[in-house]
């Protein structure tokens, strides 16, 4: 009964173990617990890895078995040696559990020493020793390419391209959807179904033909080119076209007797009841941008443009990549788009184009 | 001061014809109500002197210019929408005074516009709400203000009673009257509520199917309604309209149907043998003793208001009579009554629907 009234107290508790009718525990609950663990572990198990595994040192990262947690071996100075010393718990020939560290290592025999007693070395063969570790955060694989890799520069690039795309694609795209939502004209649909029909076409396939043009413009090399080509999309049309279709026509027409001019119509009427769809957009496109690796990697050689997803790329070489910080930075990339999109969801739901009729 | 002229309007979606050619015209000064039943074109009417709707044929004229492709914005008229179509993210001060931002006029001039609106029509403690927090009622407000404070040339209301409830409706009927007694400005209104037409209009255009039925004043077309249309139409609880055949009469004529006789004055044209329509309203059948009556009826079913009674019944071979007598009477249904019509208050049709006569003199 206690149990019971705890939970009655604590609603994310309730929440958490809430159940199909009754008490008793019915084999849709666990079906449905069952379901919605394995959503959970599919969305956020990656990312709470990448996140976990940023904080690794590069040998975490290459040990097998992995580790959830990042650990770091103890490491103890002993007296006589310069370098303080990793720890080992080793089992000897008796049987008997010691801690000693490390000296050396010569093939299979490792050399040790008890740091209470430095002056006698025992040697142990290596796979009767198990190092010690601790959980330790490698926050070095976050300050080192702070300091170090242009990782400002990076950052300065991306949310420019971002912010500037954003802008230009809401902009261009509320425009298009207005036309294509508001005016009665012949061929409507067949330009609505030419926008979306836009979208069978993969990127890889105008990849060349757009670089040249970019090319043709002199903007290879500048952020323009990552700006502008994306900048009209056939989901951001249709998607704010479609939401501009349900704004009673009477507001139009109302604006219209009120000697508004289109321009104000747009701006004034349109626009701010298209809000909602408009955040889905924004979100949509700054994910797009911020993301964007495919077409930056084309148009931006210098590293002076280099937005972060291709300053990431700087980390990978041709035979060594350093994990680490790989891992470390793209935590780092997705912090923005995760603020962005915890800002502006909220303005999702709100649907707020009828409530001032009838 | 505004005139306006409709002259020939056509009007046609593909080739569908709705509006089928009409002349109109409206008086400065003049509150005039399109009245019909939905779908006869009142309202595309309304919508294509707001220049919301492109005509197909003929000429609108404002004051004596052709505004046939002069844009909405430009007419200077103001309208008051069905569904009100308030801005919902505006504040009602907003929603006012966007018509005056658009024509740049200065701050101050607009605030005290709306003021005096606001003022006017007693929305002056909501100006700083959204639409989505005022009643049904105070959108209606609203919406009126919203086309007072740009001082149009003409009003156009496009039903705009039409969603408030039967009691809000009586109360804003009123307040329109006078409303236009204080401002004076053209107004057309359009509605389906011919009751709304009789107390609202200086004159009334009756449409149906796309025509001109009758353009008059309320009681013109009540006492001298052109076609069956409009007399049917006009008037509450309708006329009855009833289908009669003219025969030879003791000293005149007879309408003859369905074994019934009624007496007529002889009338120039009609002879024994026409068909004929011969309408009388409720309030114009008298309910009379034994052997003063035209005909003999079936009480069906009796409604007493108090201080009106109306009666159905039923005369064999003719349609359900309505009788409509002031105060309070006592007639139960399943009784016989003996009925005796109006003459001068009678109205007679030919078989195309266009009035003979209306009303007999003796």
């Amino acid at each position: 009964m206690a149990e019971t009234s705890t939970m009655s107290e604590r609603s994310v508790t309730r929440f958490l173990t809430a159940r199909r009718g009754g008490g008793s525990l019915h084999w849709t609950d666990i079906f449905s617990y069952v379901y919605l663990a394995l959503g959970v572990a599919l969305m956020f198990g990656p990312v709470v890895w990448l996140a976990l595994s940023s904080f690794k040192t590069p040998a975490g990262l290459q040990e097998f078995p992995p580790t959830l947690l990042p650990l770091g071996q103890i490491e103890r100075s002993v007296e006589g040696y310069d370098d303080p010393l990793p720890m080992f718990k080793v089992t000897m020939d008796d049987g008997t559990v010691r801690e000693l560290a490390q000296i050396r290592r010569i093939g299979i025999i490792a050399q040790m020493v008890d740091p209470e007693n430095p002056d006698e070395t025992i040697k142990v063969p290596i796979a009767s020793r198990e190092p010690i570790r601790e959980f330790r955060v490698a926050w070095e694989n976050y300050t080192k390419p702070l300091e170090r890799f242009n990782f400002l520069t990076y950052l300065n690039n991306s949310v420019i391209v971002t912010a500037a795309a954003t802008l230009v694609t809401l902009l261009i795209n509320s425009m298009a959807a207005f036309g294509l939502a508001i005016y009665e004209f012949r061929g409507r649909n067949a330009v609505m179904l030419f926008v979306i029909g836009t979208l069978m076409i993969p990127i890889t396939i105008i990849l060349v033909p757009a670089y040249l043009v970019v090319t043709e413009l002199g903007m290879v090399n500048t952020l323009w080119a990552v700006i502008l080509p994306g900048a009209a999309t056939p989901t951001g049309v249709f998607l704010l076209r479609q939401y501009m279709l349900t704004i009673p026509r009477d507001l139009i027409e109302a604006a219209r007797m009120d000697k508004a001019s289109e321009w104000s119509i747009y701006w004034r009427i349109v626009l701010p009841l298209s809000l909602p769809a408009i955040a889905v957009l924004a979100i949509f496109s700054v994910m797009w941008r911020w993301n964007d690796f495919l077409w930056p990697l084309i148009v931006l050689n210098r590293s002076e443009v280099y937005t972060l997803q291709i300053g990431l790329n700087a980390f990978q070489g041709e035979l060594d990549v350093q994990w680490h910080y790989v891992l470390a930075m793209t935590v780092v990339a997705l912090i923005p788009v995760t603020l962005v999109f915890a800002f502006l969801q909220r303005f999702i739901t709100t649907g707020i184009a009828s409530s001032g009729m009838k | 001061m505004t005139e306006i002229r409709l002259k020939n309007v056509l009007k046609a979606y593909g080739k569908v014809e709705v509006i089928h050619g009409i002349d109109l015209h409206v008086e400065s000064g003049e509150f005039v109500v399109f009245v019909g039943p939905s779908g006869c074109g009142k309202s595309t009417l309304l919508r294509i002197i707001a220049g919301l709707e492109k005509v197909t044929g003929g000429e609108v004229l404002i004051d004596g210019n052709v505004v046939n492709t002069i844009p909405a914005s430009e007419r200077g008229l103001a309208m008051v929408f069905q569904s009100y179509a308030l801005y919902p993210h505006m504040s009602v001060y907003k929603n006012m005074a966007f018509g005056l931002e658009n024509s740049r006029m200065p701050r101050s001039e607009i605030e005290s516009r709306v003021n005096q609106a606001a003022a006017m029509l007693q929305i002056t403690d909501y100006l700083h709400r959204r639409p989505k927090q005022l009643s049904g009622g105070q959108r209606q407000r609203v919406a009126i203000g919203r086309a007072i404070v740009r001082d149009p040339k003409a009003f156009l209301f496009d039903e705009p009673l039409s969603n408030l409830d039967a009691e809000l409706r009586v109360a804003m009927r009123k307040e329109l009257a006078a409303l236009h007694g204080k401002l004076g400005g053209t107004m057309i209104y359009v509605t389906h509520d011919q009751i709304e037409a009789m107390t609202l209009a200086n004159k009334i255009v009756v449409l149906n199917a796309g025509r001109v039925e009758q353009i008059g004043a309320p009681l013109d077309l009540y006492n001298n309604p052109q076609n069956t249309f409009v007399a049917g139409f006009i008037g509450s609880p309708r006329m009855n309209l009833l289908e009669a055949d003219i025969a030879e009469g003791e000293g005149g004529l007879a309408l003859s149907a369905g074994g019934q006789r009624i007496a007529i004055p002889a009338i120039d044209g009609l002879k024994a043998g026409d068909k004929v329509t011969f309408g009388a309203r409720p309030e114009h059948i008298a309910i009379v003793g034994e052997g003063e009556g035209d005909i003999e009826a079936k009480v069906d079913l009796t409604e007493q208001l108090g201080g009106e009674t109306y009666v159905y019944c039923t005369v064999g071979g003719l349609p359900q009579l309505t009788v409509h007598q002031v105060g309070q009477l006592p007639v139960h249904s399943g009784e016989t009554v003996h009925l005796r019509f109006n003459r001068d208050e009678m109205h007679l049709f030919d078989a195309s629907g266009k009035v003979i006569v209306n009303g007999f003199k003796s």
